[in-house]
């Protein structure tokens, strides 16, 4: 099970949130369109600096705690996941903070 | 190029998509710097997780050194454009009118 570590941590952060979409209807997930196109370049950009930080070295992962499934170029699958976990959630607080406090952000 | 140099450029960059590129110009917004603020929390305690455990290890010729819960001062530099530039692409399209 420890190499479910690194996943177990991207599924609390979604669970966490998940209130968010529901209590506060953020109307993150049901805006899909808007919210697949807005972590699009997020991931692009983010997986090709990882990409560059694995081949340099600037940072290892621990094999025992992933799910060892690699992609090209030696990104862990639990890597690109985290690239699509933390702008949602991101966007979810954005979103609830509004649905909150109602204070315009220029999208009106 | 280190870690160091990456997370300023990409500090610089995040701004610029924010100002000049889509001009958002969610720097000026109170609703951005609340939900960052709440994003930040979690994220050192996610970012501790991830690092107190050792899942990810730095090479000490990449990075400064300070770290803050044991993550990389770096780390919050990635964490601030990765989470800006979506906020700005987010909002950038609800003003182009994707509402779905």
């Amino acid at each position: 099970m420890r190499h479910l570590t690194y996943l177990a941590v991207l599924a609390g952060c979604l669970l966490g949130t998940l209130p968010l979409e529901i209590g506060l209807r953020t109307r993150v997930y049901a805006r899909w369109r808007r919210w697949l196109l807005a972590l699009a370049p997020t991931v692009v950009v983010f997986v090709i600096w990882d990409l560059y930080a694995i081949a340099r070295g600037h940072w290892t992962y621990d094999r025992a705690q992933l799910t060892g499934i690699l992609l090209p170029g030696g990104l862990p699958l639990d890597e690109l996941l985290f690239f699509v976990v933390t702008p949602t959630c991101a966007i979810l607080a954005f979103e609830a903070v509004r649905a909150v406090r109602g204070w315009e952000v220029g999208d009106e | 190029m280190t870690y160091t140099q990456l997370a300023v450029l990409g500090v610089l960059a995040a701004v610029l998509v924010d100002t000049v590129l889509l001009r958002t110009w969610l720097l000026r917004r109170r609703t951005y710097w609340t939900a960052y603020a709440i994003v930040l929390f979690f994220q050192l305690v996610t970012n501790g997780i991830f690092t107190g455990l050792d899942i990810v290890r730095y090479d000490p010729d990449a990075i400064l050194g300070p770290r803050i819960a044991f993550a990389p001062v770096e780390d919050l530099l990635f964490g601030w454009a990765m989470i800006t530039t979506t906020l700005s692409t987010w909002t950038w399209l609800g003003r182009r009118g994707l509402r779905t």
